[in-house]
């Protein structure tokens, strides 16, 4: 790495740097490329200076800088202590050591169309199964495009303005959209909610922005596709998607990452809110760089994803793939605030090698007559160890509340660990809850009656656990199920066979 | 011409001197028996007697030692070929408690079997479309509910429905020699027939079967050309389909009798 920034952090323009790919691991990780283009990145180090540089890059409104400052100096307060309850385990994060501003492409020239977006970055996409240019885009889905800070690309935005639907980066949408910004920004995940989301709070560059207005079912997918280049640094993406009533949209996330050497840090926030009778379907393929099979490098990604199903009837549907990153934390949930209003939540975590993942989910009953839905699969293998730790909690308002849980542990190996955690509060005596939970090894005897029909261990291993991840699967757009489906056979590579 | 294919008649599975154990324990002693391409052969024996073993020992089960012997299959030594190369190159065991796949469709499991075999032939993976009337073919060949193939294998099935589906199966991927351990075992009087009409459609001059049970009930309904009497790890008698009857009416034991001498003779050696 040949980083020439200077550790004095300073409002003035960063210096320019170029990464190199010298500190690459070698992996079977097929995404783990890295380009070596011009990058405009702050110095490392995260101080008053660095959030009011990040704002000044986004040339935000003082209001935004202000929410930034709130957040950062609570985050001080908070003395580097991470959450330490979670069945994780890794050496203490250096927060000093990170670069928080990375973007493609020089200061000076941040592109303004398509035709201004660096062929290199745009060709990453491509090779990422994301091509942005008009003629070879995908085919009914709306794709932002983010890599490290900034978002490079927004595919189709003009045919969604047609039907009212705003699908833009964030930063686009503090400036053209500051009210709707201004009321939902922070009030599903507050800035002091936890220290990842707080520092998120301070120092988050990009993400996707949606608001589907009353009555609109939105016409395309939605997705953001992130991708961390720049070695050292973290991400730390805001998502905001807002339907109001009587909408609906599906969006999707995936995400990538260089097989760096070192540890890269994402703390991201996503906050959905649903009003009346609206609906949000909200998927993740998660294929963050998992590190190698030592354990070396890898993603630490540690998100805030919650729900507010504000509305009567409303429905947030969660459905997260994850088999990516060295350490996952993240509990995507929902607060069941409006009468009649449902979530669900549908996982599964996949772990190999040293990955290590704490994921789960909070429904938090308020309405009457809510109704929560938990289906979770972890799959551990290799030194894997995979804990589902989950929340149902029912408030004495709401009357009639409803939930069933599933945990699902599949074991490959005898090296792998799976926990389920399951917490349960009730204050309400009507309320129905169910919990069930089971682990299972793949058997020998499975195996073998797979090979004796022709098929070989490894694709009877990928046969058993698309088998046993089926409810999730069912739950995403078909060609996402496709690529879950292959993303558990590529990430399980060398664990089985 | 595939070089894996025999005219009828030919020797297709020879298995020689054939010794296995599990663990400390030996099961099979000596076994000696040729399966000729369009044959119909029947392992009888006692429960214990080394018939489910001989059948898995000769579809790979991993869980056995091979101690000595010899297996020809198809003029190659089976013994070294992995149990996934066995069933492509038409090895097929039907089996006495098929396992559950949670899960995973029957149509999928079998289109994934279908696509192992098919490339190991150097073909084409089967269409999706194509593979869909094969399979209701199949479907209502063998007599089970159209329903069934879009459930999950064996899961929550009636012990019937499992071994209808092992013979869907045998269907679908029409083995050279299929071996059917105590397929008519747990079977009702309907079960049994059903099974067996589906093992007499599948029956030809082109290929064999190894049918492995306890009772010569099955026999009624799939008249084989040779019965084989295991004991103790050895075949003790072979005959034609005569021999079940006999064995139905004076049981085992007047074989047992006359066979345990050899078996002293062998310990010393």
């Amino acid at each position: 790495m040949t980083q020439t920034s200077s550790n004095k952090p300073s409002p003035t323009p960063p210096v320019l740097s170029r990464s190199t790919t010298s500190a690459e691991l070698d992996t079977d990780y097929k995404w783990g490329f890295s380009l070596d283009i011009e990058s405009d990145v702050a110095p490392k180090g995260l101080n008053e200076d660095i959030v009011r540089l990040i704002s000044a890059k986004k040339d935000e409104p003082e209001w935004m800088l202000e929410w930034r400052l709130k957040a950062f100096r609570h985050w001080l307060k908070l003395k580097q202590q991470a959450p330490g309850w979670a069945n994780i385990h890794y050496p203490p994060i250096d927060f000093q050591d990170i670069h928080y501003y990375a973007a493609p492409g020089a200061a000076d020239k941040r592109p303004k169309t398509l035709d201004e977006v660096d062929p290199e970055v745009l060709e990453a996409f491509e090779k990422l199964g994301i091509p942005l240019a008009e003629r070879e885009r995908l085919a009914g889905v709306a794709v932002d495009a983010v890599m490290d800070s900034v978002s490079v690309a927004t595919t189709y935005q003009e045919s969604l303005e047609k039907v009212g639907v705003i699908f833009c980066p964030i930063s686009e949408a503090i400036h053209n959209h500051p009210d709707l910004v201004k009321k939902y920004l922070g009030s599903v995940v507050p800035y002091a909610d936890n220290f990842y989301a707080t520092l998120n709070s301070a120092v988050f560059s990009d993400g996707s922005f949606a608001y589907i207005p009353k009555g609109v079912r939105c016409p395309m997918e939605l997705m953001t596709y992130f991708r961390i280049n720049q070695a050292d640094s973290g991400q730390f993406e805001r998502t905001l998607i807002i339907a109001e009533e009587g909408s609906y949209v599906s969006y999707l996330e995936g995400c990538t990452a260089p097989a760096r050497k070192t540890n890269q840090l994402h703390a991201a926030v996503v906050e959905l809110v649903a009003m009346d009778d609206a609906e949000i379907k909200y998927s993740t393929l998660q294929n963050w760089f998992p590190g190698d099979k030592d354990g070396n490098g890898g993603v630490y990604n540690f998100v805030t994803k919650r729900a507010k199903a504000k509305g009567r009837n409303s429905k947030i549907s969660w459905t997260q793939v994850e088999t990516g990153s060295a350490i996952t934390w993240k509990y995507p949930s929902v607060l069941l605030d409006g009468d009649n209003s449902v979530g669900e939540f549908y996982s599964v975590a996949l772990v190999n090698n040293h990955q290590q993942a704490d994921t789960g989910t909070k429904m938090i009953h308020r309405g009457k007559n809510t109704k929560s839905i938990i289906v979770a699969k972890g799959i551990s293998a290799g030194q894997g160890s995979s804990t589902y730790r989950g929340l149902v909690k029912v408030m004495p308002s709401a009357t009639n509340a409803k939930n069933f849980t599933q945990c699902d542990s599949l074991l490959i190996g005898d090296q792998c660990g799976a926990h389920t955690v399951p917490y349960i509060e009730v204050k309400n005596p009507t309320a129905q809850i169910e919990h069930e939970a089971s682990t299972s090894k793949v058997s020998d005897d499975q195996l073998f009656y797979c090979q004796q029909r022709g098929i070989s261990t490894e694709d009877a291993h990928h046969i058993i656990i698309n088998g046993f991840c089926r409810g999730i699967f069912q739950e995403l757009p078909f060609e996402f199920a496709m690529e879950a489906s292959q993303l558990l056979k590529v990430s399980l590579e060398g664990a089985v066979g | 011409m595939p070089s894996n294919s025999a005219p009828s008649g030919a020797p297709l599975l020879e298995i020689r001197n054939l010794h296995v154990s599990a663990g400390d324990l030996e099961i099979l002693r000596g076994v000696n028996l040729t399966v000729n391409v369009g044959e119909v052969h029947a392992i009888m024996g006692p429960n214990g007697s080394g018939k489910s073993t001989l059948a898995n020992v000769l579809a790979g089960r991993p869980d056995y030692t091979i101690d000595q012997g010899e297996v020809v299959y198809l003029g190659r030594n089976l013994l070294e070929m992995e149990p996934e190369v066995r069933a492509r190159e038409g090895i097929f065991l039907a089996f006495q408690y098929p396992v559950e796949l949670p899960g995973v469709r029957i149509w999928q499991f079998l289109k994934a079997a279908m696509d192992a075999l098919r490339v190991h032939r150097g073909e084409e993976e089967m269409s999706a479309r194509e593979f869909d009337q094969l399979l209701k073919q199949k479907v209502e060949m063998v007599q089970i509910d159209q329903d069934l193939v879009r459930r999950a294998v064996n899961e929550g099935f009636s012990g019937g429905e499992k071994k209808r589906n092992e013979i869907l199966q045998m269907a679908m991927l029409e083995p050279k020699l299929a071996l059917l351990d105590e397929t008519d075992s747990g079977l009702d009087i309907d079960a049994l027939r059903i099974v067996s009409e589906g093992i007499n459609q599948l029956r030809s001059p082109d290929n064999a079967i190894l049918l492995v049970t306890h009772y010569q009930r099955i026999l009624d309904y799939v008249t084989p050309d040779f019965v084989h009497v295991l004991i103790d790890g050895r075949i003790v008698q072979s005959a034609g389909p005569e021999l079940a009857h006999q064995l139905e009416a004076q049981g085992y034991d007047w074989l047992k009798e006359t066979k345990d001498q050899p078996d002293l003779v062998d310990t010393g050696a």
